[in-house]
């Protein structure tokens, strides 16, 4: 029995007592964690509004005859009709074609910063929590660095060089300069979750570090990741319009939701089509993605009472 | 004297947002007697003693009759109660930590405690604080009275706790699991010092405890209570010897006893594990920027331990004795500070990868809190699956293997999709198991796994380690403070003080006949759930507290506080301030070992 040392672990024969046990595994948390989820109305139907928003999306220029940056000369501030569903704004241009275009941009950016920023913040703050020492000093310092930097002036001067890299590149800089305070957040959790028995217990059975991060740490601070992440997807929208009023970000003639709606809302009343058609749009978008945020974190807390019916 | 008892309680009924907590409840309480209301957790105890004072929180609905002295409590206005707490009935809580403010002197605190029921000077309310502190036992009253609540160690808080509830001579003490939080040792001092409160003021005691032996030795009438009723009332030695009711019979059958008769089967061949002069020192850090080491915590200093493959080790010791960083130490297998560790003939810490993977499996550890070692956002099968999955089982072997493993401790194989929350203490405590036989180890460590449940769900815990040992050939490393559950369950037993093996031997051997004056005082200070014994037993009351790991001791560690210092001569004296005792085997370090039968 000494020699067992190179036993592999596999050899699981059955022991003690033999009790007739199914085959079938049992389910792992993924699946756990969706059968909750998919058992949850409310965050089932702000999953499919959120599909059917990008359905619209990204099929909608293909239904309309109108291209986003088609002008139609004979149909100035035209209220909505057969031919322009949606109207046209103060150059003729048509709002439905508009608004799926800067749905598109809206949602990818919004999402992309919202998970990335997210992302980021846990990854950093969890390896500055879990590890601590000097792995803890230098990530900290580089947070705080990040959080000093005016991020505005730096993304301003840094989007004109990144034109070519498209709004990609400018999804990457909102999420870069969006992620400081949660990481600080993620941090200190982190520092109460590792002195919890169940992660001493993971490391006593040999788990990596970023396994432990993966597996036990991240699970116990997803409410607040998924509470955050709804948070940003707002905000990444709107700080994307503000960049784009001044000339960063989405440029004309492309359009996005922040952009339409800044310049709808001047006509909000007077014209209403021009603004709420867009407006409308965002409030659904950070709507549905709430709701699915709010199922999402139901699933994964077993104590919640949703989902546990 | 009236005839009216002190306390009459009679169908009370309280329920917490709707769900009832207490049901029907009748207890009285004579001048000057001990009532002990003994149940385990949830059972309505501390609800009980709560709603005599009125202390219940606002989501409590109270129904009923409390009557002290033939005078109604129970809807009396605030002011008026306000004037019985303290005066007539007092209380004495279970964390005297939590009981008193922090940010003033004690001594300030037992005053104003004195000065809101009397009218007495400032200085006259002062010198009583000291008075009350001397009477508990506290050493230099005048000058602990100006410490903070921090500055006092468990013991000593709930000293103090009792001073105050002293302090203005009420009738009735109401003591809520006094000793629960302390040590053996400890709690026997806190006991004996609640017996001179009640001698010096003739108060009645109402002590609440799931302790059956706390309750044998203190009190004089028992009521036991379930689910909220009592269902058995008498005195101790009518319920203890002749109970009634079958719950009271489980519950007393289900205490492990120190004077079990059980008879250990120490195991023989190869060790498993073997250490040797264990030593771990912690550094005490000062300021924030610029942290200097001040300090040093000798926590282990000086282990010894030898598991035999089949046998129950038990290591005993009380908190802040180094149990635990032992344990650790042992886990981490990395290499020790200091001393030598033995893992199945191998040294942890000049191992390559593999070959530490390969000894990680072969040693596993059961947690003492169930709710803190289990991830409560994972699913039991996961949870129970994690050892198997980092020692690189597939999913589907390790899906079968879960299932195999809960209907092995006795859980539902279906319950692998349920998560931690849902389930009892005692089935978290066999999910942990679970998870630690997953990968069939060799040597299971045990951190105190049953001192966080109730006496009728740790028999089964125990039971179950107990089929699995024998089923299994497994060697137990088994951490407790509890010495009865230790005589239960161990083959042989090693005693620490203060981060040093001080004895070990066969359990039986060791419990009879301890050879340490550490060990005999430990083990005398254990209630036994039988009135007429205790009562015959003598306490070695050891005194003050373990001194502070921060020091580095010359020769004997224990002296301060060992009894038999006190009676040796000049000559021998000198030796155990001179001369470190080695510990050596199955031996005791002491230079002067005699046997003492304390059980």
């Amino acid at each position: 029995m000494s020699t067992a040392l190179e036993t592999p672990p596999e050899g699981l024969e059955p022991q003690g007592p033999e009790k007739a046990v199914p085959d079938k595994a049992p389910a792992g948390r993924g699946t756990v964690v969706l059968r909750r989820f998919l058992r949850d109305r409310t965050a089932l139907a702000g999953a499919v509004v959120l599909l059917l928003l990008f359905l619209l999306a990204f099929a909608g220029p293909y239904v309309t005859p109108w291209s986003y940056s088609h002008i139609d000369y004979t149909a100035l501030r035209a209220a909505p009709s057969a031919d322009h569903w949606w109207g046209t704004n103060r150059i003729g241009q048509d709002v439905f074609a508009q608004t799926v275009r800067g749905l598109q941009k809206s949602l990818v950016i919004g999402l992309l910063v919202a998970v990335l920023a997210t992302g980021l913040a846990s990854l950093v703050g969890a390896c500055a929590g879990y590890f601590g020492g000097w792995t803890d000093r230098l990530l900290m310092f580089f947070v705080d660095l990040l959080l000093v930097f005016p991020s505005f002036l730096v993304i301003a001067i840094i989007s004109p060089r990144l034109r070519s890299g498209g709004w990609f590149a400018f999804v990457g800089l909102l999420a870069v300069f969006g992620w400081m305070i949660t990481a600080r957040v993620v941090r200190s959790m982190t520092l109460s979750l590792k002195e919890r028995e169940f992660v001493r217990a993971a490391r006593f059975m040999g788990v990596g570090p970023f396994r432990i991060i993966w597996r036990h740490i991240l699970p116990n601070i997803a409410s607040f990741l998924i509470i955050d992440a709804t948070i940003q997807v707002g905000g990444a929208v709107m700080s994307e319009t503000a960049l784009s009023y001044f000339g960063f970000g989405v440029q004309p003639p492309d359009v996005s939701l922040g952009t339409l709606i800044a310049s709808g809302t001047s006509a909000a009343v007077t014209y209403p089509w021009m603004f709420f058609f867009a407006a409308g749009l965002l409030v659904l978008f950070v709507l549905a993605v709430n709701l699915v945020g709010d199922g999402l974190r139901d699933a994964l807390d077993p104590t919640a009472r949703r989902g546990t019916r | 004297m009236s005839t009216t008892p002190l306390l009459e309680v009679a169908g009370l009924d309280v329920d917490f947002d709707g769900r009832p907590a207490v049901r029907e409840l009748g207890l009285t309480l004579r001048r000057g007697e001990v009532l002990g209301l003994v149940g385990e957790s949830g059972s309505g105890k501390s609800a009980t003693a709560l709603a005599v004072l009125g202390l219940l929180p606002g989501n409590a609905a109270v129904r009923g009759s409390v009557r002290l002295d033939g005078t109604e409590l129970l809807g009396l206005p605030e002011r008026e109660l306000t004037r019985i707490r303290g005066r007539r009935v007092s209380m004495v809580f279970q964390d005297p930590l939590s009981a008193f403010t922090p940010v003033y002197r004690l001594g300030d605190q037992i005053a104003e405690a004195v000065r809101a029921h009397q009218d007495v000077s400032r200085e006259r309310a002062a010198e009583r604080a000291v008075e009350l502190l001397d009477l508990v036992g506290i050493p230099e009253p005048a000058l602990r009275a100006r410490s903070f609540p921090h500055e006092f160690s468990g013991g000593m808080r709930q000293r103090a706790m009792i001073a105050m509830a002293m302090a203005n001579d009420p009738d009735l003490i109401l003591a809520d699991e006094p000793t629960t939080a302390l040590d053996v040792t400890i709690q026997a001092q806190v006991l004996d010092v609640l017996r001179t409160a009640r001698q010096a003021t003739g108060a009645a005691l109402l002590l609440v405890s799931h302790d059956l032996g706390v309750i044998a030795g203190t009190a004089d009438r028992v009521a036991v209570m379930r689910d909220g009723r009592v269902v058995e009332q008498g005195t101790v030695d009518d319920v203890f010897r002749r109970p009634r009711e079958p719950y009271t019979r489980e519950l007393l059958a289900a205490v492990p006893r120190l004077d079990a008769t059980r008879r250990p089967r120490p195991g023989s061949g190869e060790p498993v594990l073997r250490v040797r002069g264990l030593t771990r020192t912690f550094p005490v850090l000062k300021g924030t920027a610029f942290r200097r080491r001040v300090g040093t915590v000798y926590a282990v200093d000086g282990v010894d331990l030898e598991v035999r493959r089949g046998e129950t080790l038990a290591l005993v010791g009380e908190s802040g004795s180094g149990k635990s960083t032992t344990l650790f130490e042992l886990l981490e297998l990395a290499r020790p500070e200091g001393g030598s560790i033995e893992l199945f003939g191998q040294q942890p810490g000049t191992l390559g990868k593999a070959a530490a993977r390969a000894l990680r499996r072969r040693i596993q550890i059961v947690f003492q809190d169930p709710m803190a070692s289990l991830d409560p956002r994972m699913p039991v099968g996961d949870i129970v699956a994690e050892p198997l999955r980092t020692q690189g089982a597939g999913r589907a072997a390790a899906g079968r293997r879960v299932r195999e493993l809960l209907a092995q401790v006795g859980l539902d194989p279906a319950d692998a999709e349920r998560y931690p929350h849902e389930f009892s203490g005692g089935q978290r405590q066999r999910i942990g198991i679970a998870r630690a036989l997953s990968v069939e180890p060799e040597l299971l460590v045990l951190d105190e796994p049953v001192s966080a449940l109730d006496v009728s769900v740790q028999a089964g815990v125990l039971e179950l380690l107990q089929r699995l040992k024998d089923e299994l050939g497994l060697a137990y490393l088994f951490v407790s403070h509890d010495l009865s559950v230790v005589r239960n369950i161990a083959d042989r037993v090693s005693v620490m003080y203060l981060g040093r093996t001080v004895e070990a031997g066969p359990v039986d051997e060791v419990f009879a006949a301890p050879r340490h004056p550490y060990t005999q005082a430990l083990l005398s200070a254990v209630p036994l759930p039988d009135p007429e014994l205790e009562r015959k037993r003598t306490r070695i009351l050891l005194a003050g507290d373990p001194p502070s790991p921060t020091r580095r001791y010359e020769g004997c560690r224990f002296r301060g506080r060992c009894p038999l210092y006190a009676e040796l001569a000049e000559q021998e004296r000198k030796r155990c301030a001179v001369d470190v005792p080695v510990f050596e085997g199955d031996g005791v370090a002491c230079h002067f070992p005699r046997v003492r039968s304390v059980v």
